[in-house]
């Protein structure tokens, strides 16, 4: 797989900032370093294709390496990844007939949530999803995807739509949480999420989640509670983030790669565990590094589940949709 | 060490240091207002201040006499869940702190389930237990609410939910998340059966708690003064960095915005539950509507009755 280059390389650290690289991909950044210093030799005396290649075979194994034993709190940097695709880019790709929906008929508009009408496989579909912008100006837009509770009532009213059209509900989840303010509390957050998670679980159209970066406890299980529950392979779900479980249980933030780990946040662990159904395998690297590849393994698993959905028929769906839930941490895993 | 300093010196102290039998708790200070209460006074008067109405922490099984008929219920037993399933630990392993909080509490988990007469209404209340890890909610208290829902269904009785929790219990991890979706589908069966599902809140309920069945009910009544919200005061501060409006995330401020029903003493509350059981259960009103439109009470029923 080719690698992501960068033609106007001038030193390690701005090509650090460009790329955005994580902490643990140092290794991997000073060997695309010399990747592209090579590159840009370009010297036709110089046979340097053999080096070239060699460095190249090192850096992907490198990149095998690394992503093939990420640690927790690594997934989490890599979900949390700037460059990684946000549901925006899942939307414009996946769903390019969208017509947006908004409010919710009661207060307000909220850009944390977004979603609308569209066509997949054939089927007009119901999509709902946490975005938490991609620069700064779109992070406030969307209040980095920490959704308030007119968020959550129009993602309800969205579903009841659904129903009543009987169209399969698709979400898409990456959000730090609910947003946590004095407006949200007033205008009942707690509330809106749990009717948000009472009338998901009520549906009888098929329900498809997908966290694609990070699944923030109530915030993301509003929008979970679905027949089949995704995963990107480097996503990670939780009740709480590493770093406030480790302020409360550790007394220190610093200790958020061990609560990380303790917490059991990652697709494989999640996997194991019978909280999600499904794990949508990244491009080598992580989705941030070939966004296209990772949405297009996306499409599949999301044709897949879909397909394995509309097998039941609609009471029977919503039966064991809520049997599936109730069968949770019954048997040690 | 001799004989001499392990038992003799002991018993000698003992003997001469012999007080006379009076509890070092005779008077109980109220955590609103300071005034010192007798200790009988207090817990005769359900554990709430004479002098403010202050509503104090109340032993779980005195909130239960109080409740019911002639002070009579039932426990059921609960479904026993695998404990610590994540094998979790922070600075003590989750299997110890579960094990001390069980030894101290003689609780097996933070929820139980009775059944029995309130008003002469036939109910299954759900209660929590505040002092066992903070009432929080795992997979066990999730098993304890779908068995209480189960057992109002069966029984056709109304289901009553008295949280006191600060939220997911997080040592469980994704696990404890995932009893939002579980406690909700005992709320829908409940709903399905036609039965009331009437909750009371009391000091604290936040967290997944608050944002799962704490808040999905039919009628919500909530305790005065009680602390009720989905994210911590703390949390807000730090995040909006302003200070909080007054009695903020209190059961007067959540009535006065629409959240609740109605606030009610705890000297109230026995009567109270009967009236609105007996309100949403007259036989006089059935067949009047279409009822909810249940998908799957059918299926339900059959697998419950198997269990």
């Amino acid at each position: 797989m080719p690698h992501r280059t960068c033609r106007c390389v001038v030193g390690v650290l701005s090509l650090s900032r460009m790329n955005n690289y994580l902490d643990f991909e140092q290794p991997i950044l000073e060997l695309e370093g010399k990747i592209a210093e090579l590159k840009r030799m370009d010297d036709p005396q110089l046979d340097l294709r053999d080096e070239l290649k060699r460095l190249e075979e090192k850096a992907e194994k490198l990149l095998k390496q690394t992503y093939g034993k990420l640690t927790p709190w690594q997934k989490v940097q890599v979900a949390r990844h700037p460059a990684r695709p946000r549901f925006g880019k899942v939307l414009s790709t996946l769903f390019p007939d969208l017509v947006t929906l908004a409010g919710d008929r009661c207060f307000g508009e909220d850009a944390a949530i977004i979603g609308g009408l569209a066509t997949f496989e054939g089927y007009t579909v119901m999509v709902i999803g946490q975005e938490r912008g991609a620069d700064l100006q779109s992070r406030l837009k969307h209040n980095f995807g920490m959704a308030k509770p007119e968020g959550y009532r129009k993602a309800q009213r969205m579903m009841k739509l659904a129903e009543q059209y009987g169209l399969p509900v698709l979400t898409f989840i990456d959000t730090p949480g609910a947003y946590p303010g004095v407006g949200a509390e007033e205008r009942g957050q707690a509330e809106a999420i749990a009717r948000c998670i009472d009338v998901s679980l009520g549906l009888t159209v098929p329900v498809l989640a997908t966290v694609i970066g990070e699944g923030g406890s109530g915030g993301a299980i509003a929008l979970a509670a679905a027949d089949r529950v995704l995963m990107f392979e480097h996503a990670v779900y939780s009740v709480i983030s590493p770093e406030g479980c480790a302020s409360i249980l550790w007394r220190s933030a610093d200790h958020a790669a061990e609560a990380a780990e303790a917490l059991k946040i990652t697709a494989q662990d999640l996997l194991r565990l019978g909280v999600i159904d499904a794990i949508v395998p990244e491009p080598l690297g992580g989705a941030h590094r070939h966004p296209d590849a990772a949405l297009h393994s996306l499409r599949l698993a999301l044709n897949e589940q879909l397909g394995l959905t509309l097998k039941h028929n609609p009471a029977e769906r919503r039966y064991q949709r809520g049997e599936k839930f109730l069968a949770m941490g019954r048997k040690a895993a | 060490m001799s004989w001499l300093s392990e038992i003799v010196r002991p018993k000698i102290r003992a003997f001469v240091a012999k007080k006379p039998d009076i509890p070092d708790n005779l008077w109980h200070k109220c955590g609103n207002c300071g005034e010192m209460i007798f200790h009988r006074d207090y817990a005769g008067n359900a554990n709430v201040c004479h002098h403010c109405g202050f509503h104090g922490k109340l032993p779980l099984k005195r909130r239960l006499e109080l409740l019911f008929d002639g002070e009579e219920y039932t426990r059921i037993e609960l479904p026993k869940v695998p404990v610590d399933p994540l094998k979790f630990k922070d600075r003590k392993r989750y299997s110890d702190r579960h094990k001390d909080a069980q030894t101290a509490s003689k609780e097996q988990d933070a929820c139980i389930v009775a059944h029995g007469l309130i008003g002469g209404q036939n109910v299954v209340v759900a209660a929590f237990n505040f002092e066992f890890m903070g009432g929080s909610m795992g997979t066990a208290v999730g098993e304890a609410l779908y068995a209480g829902a189960r057992l109002a269904v069966l029984q056709k009785a109304a289901y009553i939910v008295i949280p006191s929790s600060g939220g997911a219990r997080m040592q469980e991890g994704i696990l404890s998340l995932m009893q939002m979706a579980r406690t909700t589908i005992g709320v829908q069966r409940v709903r399905e059966a036609g039965l009331p599902y009437i909750v009371v809140l009391t000091n604290p309920t936040t967290g997944g708690v608050t944002a799962s069945f704490a808040m999905l009910g039919d009628v919500t009544l909530a305790e005065p003064g009680a602390i009720i919200g989905f994210a911590g005061a703390r949390v807000i501060e730090e995040t909006i960095r302003e200070k909080l409006p007054p009695g903020f995330q209190r059961s007067e401020y959540l009535l006065e915005h629409g959240m609740i029903d109605r606030i009610v003493t705890r000297k109230e509350l026995a009567a109270e539950l009967g009236k609105i059981a007996q309100l949403l259960m007259n036989k006089k009103n059935r067949g009047l509507s279409s009822g909810t439109q249940a998908a799957t009470p059918q299926l339900f029923l059959s697998t419950a009755k198997k269990a």
